[in-house]
């Protein structure tokens, strides 16, 4: 093996930014927080939905909503879920598409439309929550 | 040497997808990521709920006849099924990776508990909404 031109960037400057040397950890730590998050989240706004909105219609609905609890458990069903969905699809993107190009469309699409579909969830949770 | 002009032999490859025997653990696995992205679809559906609401009882109905529907009750139905399914197979990938339930018998035990019980949440959510009992 023969050195071509020798380098004077450091081992770490070479691998920023390739494989491995990335975020990983981070994203795999937030899929798990949000996760554990999402357990009692999920339980909470599903129990609701289903005592106040399938049996009690629309006043069920706006009657369930109207609880700053469960305004507050839908804005954080919302902001969590869209993140962990994002990273969800986000994996699932980066193992099934290949072409670099396509792969990095694909998430940044799924990334933008869910910070863009949590904020439109929560500004209609408090117009129901401050009164429609 | 570069990594671009490694020798290029002939390396045997892993085994695909097709000649594998479907096994539990496998299919369990890929069922997670199914109902995964099911959910993450249901995510804005659950938003244009919210937006309805919020748009007052006059416009409330359009949202609410489709799923009044058979179409409609199946989609729901499927979202219940991934939600509970979903549910219990991220506990058991909380706990794996916590450390727990890794042996193989562990993991029998648990797959086959995820799908009991979410066929047993799922059944009674709809049983509930149906008033089958009372």
């Amino acid at each position: 093996m023969k050195n071509k031109t020798p380098s004077l960037r450091s081992s770490l400057g070479r691998v920023r930014g390739l494989g491995s040397a990335k975020g990983g950890t981070e994203h795999w730590w937030l899929q798990r927080l949000t996760a554990l998050a999402l357990i009692p989240l999920t339980l909470y706004v599903l129990n609701g939905f289903f005592t106040y909105v399938v049996f009690g219609n629309y006043s069920g609905a706006v009657y369930w909503l109207h609880s700053p609890f469960s305004a507050t458990a839908v804005i954080l069903l919302l902001a969590v879920g869209f993140h962990h969905a994002a990273s969800g699809v986000q994996v699932v993107i980066e193992d099934y598409v290949h072409c670099e190009c396509a792969k990095l469309f694909g998430v940044i699409t799924v990334k933008f439309l869910a910070t863009a579909f949590a904020v439109l969830g929560i500004l209609a949770t408090l117009k129901i929550l401050f009164g429609a | 040497m570069s990594a671009n002009s490694a020798p290029k032999t002939a390396r045997p490859l892993s085994p695909h997808l097709q000649v594998y025997k479907p096994q539990i653990t496998s299919a369990m696995s890929i069922f997670h990521r199914i109902t995964g992205i099911a959910l993450a679809c249901g995510l804005p559906v659950f938003v244009a709920w919210l937006i309805f609401v919020a748009a007052g009882p006059k416009f409330y109905p359009i949202f609410t006849n489709p799923f009044n529907t058979v179409v409609g009750q199946i989609l729901l139905f499927g979202w219940t099924f991934a939600f509970f399914y979903h549910f219990c197979c991220g506990i058991r990938h909380l706990l794996w990776d916590a450390g727990y339930g890794l042996s193989i018998k562990a993991v029998y035990t648990s797959g086959y508990l995820t799908i009991g019980l979410a066929v047993v949440g799922t059944a009674s959510v709809w049983i509930k909404v149906y008033g089958l009992i009372p």
